[in-house]
């Protein structure tokens, strides 16, 4: 009899988490819990300002404080040939500033000593004296004629723009444009930068040891082995004489992608001392200076016929990249996959344009639990198809049904290849959830009690899991993943893989591919991640990508070690291999159904009874080049209730529907969602890191950037639909990032929904009550964008 | 040369002597002190509260008490819930329910958890969510962290055990 899966927590068993023994005991692992002999501290002195040049720098108070061992400024890196360092987007970043602070918070000097007190009271003992420049914190302001030249240290540089790109049919767009019958409609609206702050910042340990020349970086990220490239570079060391370990992640949401100068300085006195030396980013650290995301600016018209199918669209989008264009995206997508946008809707035609500016900003367009700028495209598509609802006339859900992609697969607008989905299925199910008739019937009778009651709907497919290789890479890197399977004499295995959990659970979930591929119960199954010595190269977890291709992997691998045992199951047997069959964890004879072996047994036999000729040991690896990214489809409604007198709403009930195909685990599907889902609400309802006129920094700690706690974030009702993946070996479609792509649009399409009666047709995120309160009784629009100088 | 200060803190039911700098922060007591690193730091400004502890069995966050305020009291942190065979009910609840992600908010929100069911051991929604309001968690969106807490009184009210676990919160 074959096993029964989910008991042995295969596919589809909602198993709980093996990470958890440690975390819940406080046990986990993460940089600052790490203590190496000899280690010492490094604190980093941050400018104060947005844009000034530096006239002078004066550290000797700080080299002699008692227990400080090293400070580095701009012009030692320099000496090191480390003054700059070269970007995900292959522009250069300062690692210390040599010429001229560009943004506040930018990175000065470090201060290395025998503990973090100690550093930090040499980092206060620094002087330094600026002479401000004019800061910039929006393109309008970059664009303008006179503005400084943020980027004067790049050769050629003659104005603020860092990339301008275009995608798309413009000629048929413009004639589809040009037809009268057609209704147009336009709308702007303004994505506010966000920060992904996980709770755990930003943190090394650097090791180099002296005798063996080899360098040991404990480093929270969520990418290792590209990290182990990128240092290899700059460092100009072998990679196999870098062993990068990423140990536990407390969070990384994006935030933990990238190279930050203070690791660089870390290494570099790790090399210099020859000790470890440990830095942990402190909060406004984080949140002032390292990856922010979203900032852009998007302007839409599209044109659309009396029957609501829209028939052409026209984009433009100005990103504000900040100092330096440090985004984490494909080589060739100058804004990432934002042009999946209207990816759900078959439109025959799109033509999209997109710029991006230096400001004195610190560097921004990290992708943020998204696929490089979805989020973006996701929030503005489900926005404007709200608005265009309403100029036309018609429901919003009819609206976005009219247009939806019914057959696969599906060529979008602007090039990517939709494979499979139920769009309609989904849809239906979550309006059912909601009662979306009985509301509309209640929102009338409340507006007639002067109740506001509002209605929003975000619908979405998502491109997740990059690559294939063809189309994806990072700085030149191509977009795969790996997995490497080891089964043990006892039948017992260790999974390695190139991916990195930040509190996603692959230590459980990928145990349960190999038990649906294996038959081996997932408990026996040890998942190894993290490690660049132990692990094979892949490309780390971001983008919704884990499961995509490491799991694809993982799979990939299980099946290659699944034909080996069955040449062992075929010498146990005494048949022949062609009359060997499989069912869950058992070889057997085709016609002798009785006479069968485990796998249990097969692992034994390879390292005690092979055959001749048959290589001993059960063991292999997998790298898996996806044909195409997956495409989850997502519908999230929620229904609100604002407050007349103060502008303030409250959600009343929310509804998630997500395709995600097979579902490994559905209890981590769900707590991903829920993950998600939270900081959509977050962003649409009140977190807002801004910044003044001068560049400052406002939501600079979590009092002022306020992400929401238990009290203020509702309830999250969830259902499911299965339209498993054409090509993935085992059906599945990312899903970490769904929640927060598709369900800010939701929050807010609810408010605007509430007052839309009004006129009111957008108020940008975050929809703070004040915000709200002005859209209501000045009847118009409320735009977030950031302050010109003097206001 | 800063000042250094004897205190003695009963850390997890043990007393625990050292010379610390009278600017030394609790936090940084217990993990660099005493070794215990359940006991996490997340930002400068007592919002997130990463560090909570019990303090003489209330729940305070550890960044914001000084290591000398401590002297003479009784801490509790994550390593001093249930015992190294059996997991407290609150720990079991989270656990069960899913109540954690990156694990990096854990420990102070089961400390602060396991504080309030021993005061409210039967709560609504509403109050568990009320009474986790000092507490971020950047990973689960708190679905389950609130059916973790409830499934932690459960199994207080059929097992007759603390919240802590055996031993009750002196
Ligand atoms: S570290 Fe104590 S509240 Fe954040
Ligand atoms: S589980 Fe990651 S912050 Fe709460």
């Amino acid at each position: 009899m074959a096993l029964d899966e989910i008991q042995i927590g295969g596919l589809g068993a909602s198993r709980k988490r093996v990470e958890d023994a440690r975390f819940i005991r406080g046990k986990g692992n993460y940089i600052d819990d790490f203590k190496l002999p000899g280690m010492l501290h490094m604190e980093t002195l941050r400018a104060p300002i947005a844009h000034a040049r530096i006239t002078s720098l004066d550290t000797s108070k700080a080299w002699m404080t008692p227990g400080v061992h090293l400070v580095v400024t701009g012009e030692m890196a320099a000496q090191h040939n480390l003054a700059w360092m070269p970007t995900l987007s292959y522009d250069t970043q300062a690692v210390l500033v040599t010429d001229k602070v560009r943004f506040q918070g930018q990175e000065i000097a470090c201060v290395v000593a025998d503990d973090p007190y100690i550093a930090k009271d040499a980092c206060e003992a620094i002087t330094v004296e600026y002479d401000p420049l004019p800061p910039i914190v929006n393109p309008q302001q970059a664009l303008a004629p006179g503005a400084p030249i943020i980027r004067d240290d790049k050769a050629g540089q003659t104005n603020n723009i860092c990339y301008t790109w275009e995608v798309g049919d413009k000629e048929n767009t413009e004639r589809v444009f040009a037809d009268p019958n057609l209704q147009i409609v336009s709308q702007d609206i303004y994505y506010p930068r966000t920060h992904a702050c996980p709770i755990e910042c930003n943190a090394i340990i650097s090791d180099y040891n002296s005798a063996t020349g080899k360098l040991t970086i404990y480093l929270t990220t969520q990418a290792p082995h590209i990290i182990r490239t990128a240092v290899a570079l700059v460092a100009e060391l072998p990679e196999h004489m870098i062993r990068v370990i990423a140990p536990d992640l407390g969070g990384g949401f994006g935030n933990k992608v990238p190279v930050y100068p203070s690791y660089v300085i870390a290494i570099l006195a790790s090399i210099l001392l020859t000790r470890p030396v440990k830095w942990i980013e402190d909060k406004t650290g984080n949140l002032i200076s390292s990856s922010f995301a979203r900032d852009i600016y998007f302007h839409c018209d599209a044109a659309i016929r009396k029957d609501g199918k829209i028939q052409a669209v026209r984009i433009h989008a100005d990103t504000d990249n900040g100092g330096f264009f440090s985004d984490a995206q494909p080589t060739k997508f100058k804004i990432g996959l934002f042009h999946s946008i209207f990816g759900c809707y078959d439109i025959p035609y799109g033509y999209m344009t997109a710029q991006g500016h230096y400001t004195n900003k610190a560097p921004g367009g990290v992708a943020y639990r998204c696929s490089f700028r979805i989020t973006e495209s996701m929030l503005f598509q489900e926005r404007f198809m709200q608005t265009c609802a309403y100029e036309i006339g018609m429901d919003q859900a009819e609206f976005r049904r009219v247009n939806f992609v019914r057959e696969f697969p599906h060529r979008t607008t602007f090039g990517f290849l939709l494979d499979s989905g139920d769009y309609d299925k989904c849809l239906d199910l979550g309006l059912e959830k909601i009662d979306y008739y009985g509301f509309l019937e209640r929102q009338k009778q409340a507006r007639s009690q002067g109740r506001l009651l509002g209605i929003g709907i975000s619908t979405m497919s998502e491109p997740l899991g990059a690559g294939n290789s063809r189309e994806y890479d990072i700085i030149g890197i191509k977009m795969f993943d790996s997995a490497e399977l080891r089964v043990h004499p006892s039948g017992k295995a260790v999974l390695k893989i190139g991916s990195k959990t930040q509190g996603q659970g692959h230590e459980t979930t990928f145990a349960q591919i190999v038990t649906h591929e294996l038959g081996i119960p997932a408990d026996d199954i040890l998942v190894q991640h993290g490690d660049t010595d132990n692990t094979p190269f892949g490309m780390g977890t971001y983008a919704s990508r884990s499961t995509p291709t490491a799991g694809a992997a993982t799979a990939m691998v299980s099946r290659k070690v699944r034909a080996k045992a069955k040449k062992l199951a075929a010498h146990l047997l005494e048949v022949s291999e062609e009359d060997v069959e499989w069912e869950l964890g058992r070889f057997y004879v085709r016609s002798a159904p009785n006479r069968g072996v485990t796998i249990q047994d097969c692992a034994f036999a390879a390292y005690t009874n092979m055959p001749d000729g048959l290589e001993p040991g059960l063991e292999n690896n997998a790298y898996y080049d996806p044909p195409n990214m997956t495409w989850p489809f997502d519908v999230y409604i929620t229904t609100v209730e604002v407050d007349p007198d103060t502008g303030e709403w409250d959600v009343l009930k929310f509804i998630g529907v997500d395709d995600c195909g097979v579902r490994i685990n559905p209890m981590i599907v769900e707590a991903q969602l829920h993950g998600g889902l939270a900081e959509a609400f977050a962003m649409a309802y009140h977190q807002m890191i801004t910044f003044d006129s001068q560049g400052n920094c406002i939501g600079a700690n979590y009092m002022d950037y306020m992400i929401p706690t238990a009290w203020e974030t509702p309830h999250f009702e969830l259902y499911e639909v299965v339209t498993p993946s054409p090509h993935h070996p085992i059906g599945c479609k990312g899903i970490g990032e769904c929640g927060c792509v598709g369900g800010p649009a939701a929050f807010v399409n609810a408010v605007v929904d509430a007052i839309a009666h009004l006129g009111v047709r957008n108020i940008d995120m975050p929809c703070l009550s004040s915000r709200v309160w002005e859209a209501m009784h000045y009847k118009h629009d409320v735009p977030g964008t950031p302050p010109l100088p003097g206001t | 040369m800063p000042e250094f200060r004897n205190v003695v803190v009963t850390v997890n039911e043990e007393p625990r002597e050292a010379e610390i700098e009278p600017r030394l922060l609790l936090v940084h007591f217990l993990r660099e002190v005493c070794g215990l690193t359940g006991t996490h730091f997340g930002c400068d400004t007592t919002s997130c509260g990463c560090c909570t502890v019990l303090f003489d069995g209330v729940p305070v966050k550890s960044c914001t008490v000084l290591g000398v305020q401590a002297d003479g009291h009784e801490i509790i942190t994550v390593e001093g819930l249930g015992s190294p065979s059996e997991l407290s009910p609150v720990q079991e609840g989270f656990h069960e329910e899913h109540g954690l992600q990156c694990g990096f908010c854990t420990p102070g929100m089961m400390m602060t958890a396991t504080a309030f069911l021993d005061e409210n051991p039967n709560p609504t929604e509403e109050e568990i969510r009320w009474a986790l309001s000092g507490n971020n968690c950047r990973c689960t969106g708190y679905v389950n962290i609130v059916k973790a807490v409830k499934w932690a009184a459960k199994k207080m009210a059929t097992s007759g055990v603390s919240a802590r676990g055996a031993a009750p919160i002196r």
